[in-house]
């Protein structure tokens, strides 16, 4: 069976740079690796999401609702909207613990959800759910790092070891911002 | 990782992990590619970004956005008489805008051969509707051939481009979004040696190339020959193929193409059914015997596809025609005629056919939806200062009309502006319509820059003629925001400026203003005026698009801070303003009613300084804050 990483985020948050380090570490563990991305209205500060399937019987690339072994997001309320879409029982969400409010929140039409709210709705799922936060971050971009160190830590993923998702972050980034970067992933990772 | 430059010029064969649409690019240059014209649209436009990576004296191709669909597709059929292979590509509606040159193409001699690259958009992921491209194979007689992945995407455009220069022959390669942004490692081939020159082959003893009276009828049988060879041709390609369920007697199929056939042949995995997936690499026209075949050694096949019943009734007429006895199964009502397919979609739609291989998925617990998060106007964007303005500034009653791109985003609350939109540049005359016998209600019209230039000159020189009695907000940002940034024309980043107010003046409007968007006092001012002046009335809100003026300027100056705004809390008087009329994504509402700036979002621009009653934001110097 595929292993199914649902990727999302708000618009801007560079969820690209994510999905394709992940992918380059899939390919890396020997994986074979479809996916896509949200393209378009992405800059917009809207929800975004990103899917990543590992293995031969994933013919498609899109990560089918409710089949997400794994959602992992820059945010905490679109990790709660990608986890209720897309997590599969026993299956894992990892956010980073970050607030971006939407327009009905801010106009005061609908609730921000606390970490808790987070947590009990994932455990309704039959999932269990992780945040993350690195105090510290010189660029708020550097959360996919902090994300990608705690992937490693928790080695939710056949081979994504943290030598492999830190060498897949190195390559996909080239030379911008590397070692802040590494250092945001090792702390994460620790 | 490899870099979009390298993927385009690198000599030899290689393979590499990346998405569809520079597959396809890649796919162009393989191909040996001498012109590609476009205009951007989404799902399609990253084949440009890889196009114009190669610095352009370096390109082996010519490159160009052009001003809308139909120059693009008439730049390419021009290069392809003279005897240039040559591609265009666009989003699924841009074929309408190209739609009356590209119906004459068939009957042209294309020398150089010449491919039309679709990105449709099952799903209306990023467009105003669905539409089926497919449709528009039959009509203008040219063959379609479509690809389900970033590997297919190069392999067809190889197929197609060879096909249409040896038959002198336009053809289709149609996308879908998800085929456009999948991503996936591709095997690459080299790029060719000596490509042929740019020597004029234009000849018109390849012709006639003009359609008219007595020469329609011999040009229509030529495209109509055309077409039945390239069905033979498709006959025996190696573009369709058989997905084998397992060994059983029960003699059942699927027919298909492109992504949905690929979600079939995983729902048929996934539950272990007896069915082999025929799956179509050219779906116009369809290889009558190649189905014939299929439908033949079987008792039940599901056409299966997304949008229109567009294979099922040419499948359905074969049968017919041939005698076929094989029970033929389709989708049922509108909700499968929407939408885009996936592989628990397949699976609900096959188990209607075959309840005993198919198990509908099991629905998701009802939960309640977190808050929405839908895409905004982004902080400093000129837009939400000009509508925060314009909105002050309307009679009760007034219409607003919008058009495509980012302003479009305003018919969400809370501006609420721009309230009726059909396509690109129709803002102008629908305005008009809307104005004709009407005194009592202004009529206000939103148009983009870009869009300006795509197709909106005819309706501005009608309303000119005409004196309609309607104001246009020409919204200009200097870029084609919404797609990622391409150049727009009159910019002076392509060929020279053009300045639009004296455009205006030259088009003969009389009523021109030119404001600043981020001056909203100006901008409350001249759209009063301009709806008090009896007439066609133009008012420009112009500020450049900042999300591109902040990339640009953090690219000179890597370590460029920019500065910030914040709510000065003993001042703050909790009017909200700011949160949920001006609603820039960068204030936050807490709790406890306060309201604090997003360290994150802000980008200083200080557009929302002037909204605040209680004169309560304030500038911060670079550093200063959190």
């Amino acid at each position: 069976m595929a292993f199914n990483i649902y990727i999302c985020g708000v618009g801007g948050q560079g969820i690209g740079v994510l999905a394709a380090a992940l992918a380059s570490a899939a390919e890396a563990a020997g994986h074979r690796a479809r996916g896509c991305d949200t393209h378009g209205l992405a800059q917009r500060h809207g929800s975004v999401s990103s899917h990543l399937r590992l293995g031969d019987d994933a013919l498609t690339p899109r990560v089918p609702e409710g089949r997400a072994d794994l959602v992992l997001a820059l945010e905490r309320l679109e990790g709660l909207r990608g986890a209720l879409y897309a997590l599969k029982p026993g299956g894992t969400l990892v956010y980073y613990d970050t607030v971006y409010q939407p327009v009905t929140v801010r106009t005061g039409l609908r609730a921000y959800p606390s970490a808790e709210t987070v947590a009990a709705r994932v455990a309704e799922l039959g999932g269990k759910a992780v945040g993350v936060s690195v105090d510290g971050m010189a660029d708020p971009r550097m959360q996919n790092a902090a994300l990608l160190g705690r992937l490693a830590a928790l080695g939710l993923v056949p081979g994504f070891t943290r030598e492999a998702l830190r060498s897949a972050l190195a390559d996909t980034l080239g030379g911008r911002n590397l070692e802040a970067n590494l250092a945001v992933f090792d702390k994460a990772a620790e | 990782m490899i870099s979009l430059r390298e993927l385009m010029t690198r000599r030899d064969a290689f393979t590499g992990l990346t998405m569809g649409n520079y597959a396809l690019a890649r796919g162009m240059a393989e191909a040996g590619l001498r012109v590609a014209t476009s205009y951007p649209g989404s799902p399609t436009p990253e084949i440009g970004a890889a196009l114009l990576s190669v610095p352009a004296e370096e390109r082996p191709y010519y490159f160009e956005f052009s001003t809308n669909e139909k120059v693009a597709l008439e730049i390419a059929a021009g290069a392809s008489m003279n005897g240039h292979l040559s591609a265009c590509f666009f989003k699924s509606v841009g074929l309408n805008v190209a739609a009356d040159s590209l119906i004459q193409l068939s009957m042209m001699e294309l020398v150089g051969g010449m491919v039309v690259i679709l990105g449709d958009d099952p799903g209306a992921n990023s467009s105003q509707n669905e539409q089926d491209n497919r449709h528009f194979a039959r009509m203008s007689y040219i063959p379609m051939l479509e690809p389900a992945t970033p590997r297919e995407a190069r392999e067809m455009f190889l197929e197609a481009a060879a096909i249409s220069r040896r038959l002198r022959m336009p053809v289709f390669l149609r996308l879908t979004t998800h085929v456009c942004h999948a991503r996936e490692r591709v095997d690459f081939g080299p790029l060719p040696e000596g490509l042929p020159g740019w020597e004029p082959k234009f000849d018109t003893k390849n012709g006639p190339y003009v359609p008219v009276a007595r020469t329609v009828f011999p040009l229509k049988e030529k495209a109509l020959r055309k077409q039945e060879e390239f069905g033979r041709l498709m006959e025996v390609s190696a573009m369709n193929r058989v997905f084998p369920g397992p060994k059983s007697p029960a003699r059942l199929g699927i027919i298909s193409a492109g992504l949905p056939a690929l979600c079939a042949a995983e729902a048929v995995a996934a539950a272990g059914a007896p069915l082999d997936v025929l799956k179509l690499g050219c779906t116009w026209p369809p290889p009558a015997d190649k189905l014939c075949d299929f439908m033949s050694a079987r008792d039940e096949v599901f056409v299966l596809e997304d949008l229109d019943r567009v294979l099922e009734t040419e499948i359905k007429a074969l049968a017919f025609d041939r005698g076929l006895k094989c029970r033929i199964h389709s989708r049922k009502g509108p909700a499968d005629l929407m939408g885009e397919m996936t592989p628990p979609r397949a699976a609900a739609m096959l188990a209607s056919a075959w309840p005993e291989h198919f198990k509908a998925p099991p629905a998701r617990a009802a939960t309640e939806e977190p808050a929405a998060r839908l895409p905004q106007l982004c902080p400093g964007c000129g837009h939400r200062s000009a509508f925060h303005a314009i909105k002050k500034a309307l009679p009760p009653g007034a219409i607003t009309v919008a058009d495509i791109g980012c302003h479009s985003m305003g018919f969400m609350p809370p501006y609420e502006m721009g309230t009726v939109l059909l396509s690109m540049g129709h803002s102008v005359s629908t305005g008009a319509g809307l104005a004709l016998g009407n005194s009592s209600r202004k009529v206000v019209s939103f148009l983009g820059d870009s869009t300006f230039f795509h197709a909106a000159m005819p309706g501005i020189v009608n309303a000119v003629v005409q004196d309609s009695d309607i104001t246009l907000v020409l919204l200009e940002n200097g870029t084609t925001a919404m797609t990622g940034h391409q150049p727009r024309a009159g910019t002076g980043e392509i060929g020279d400026k053009i300045p639009l107010p004296r455009l205006l003046e030259a088009m003969g409007v009389r009523f021109v203003r030119d404001v600043d968007a981020y001056k909203q006092a100006e901008v409350s001012a001249a759209l009063k005026e301009a709806m008090d002046h009896k007439g066609f009335a133009v008012v420009i809100a112009r500020h450049p698009c900042m999300l591109k003026f902040m990339r640009e300027a953090k690219a000179k100056n890597p370590g460029l801070k920019s500065s910030r705004v914040a709510v000065d809390q003993s001042e703050c008087a909790r009017h909200y303003t700011c949160v949920a009329e001006f609603a820039c994504p960068s204030f936050v509402r807490h709790d406890d009613g306060s309201v604090t700036v997003h360290p994150e979002l802000c980008i200083g621009d200080g557009s929302c300084v002037q909204t605040c009653p209680a004169a309560a934001i304030v500038r911060e110097k670079p550093g200063e804050g959190k």
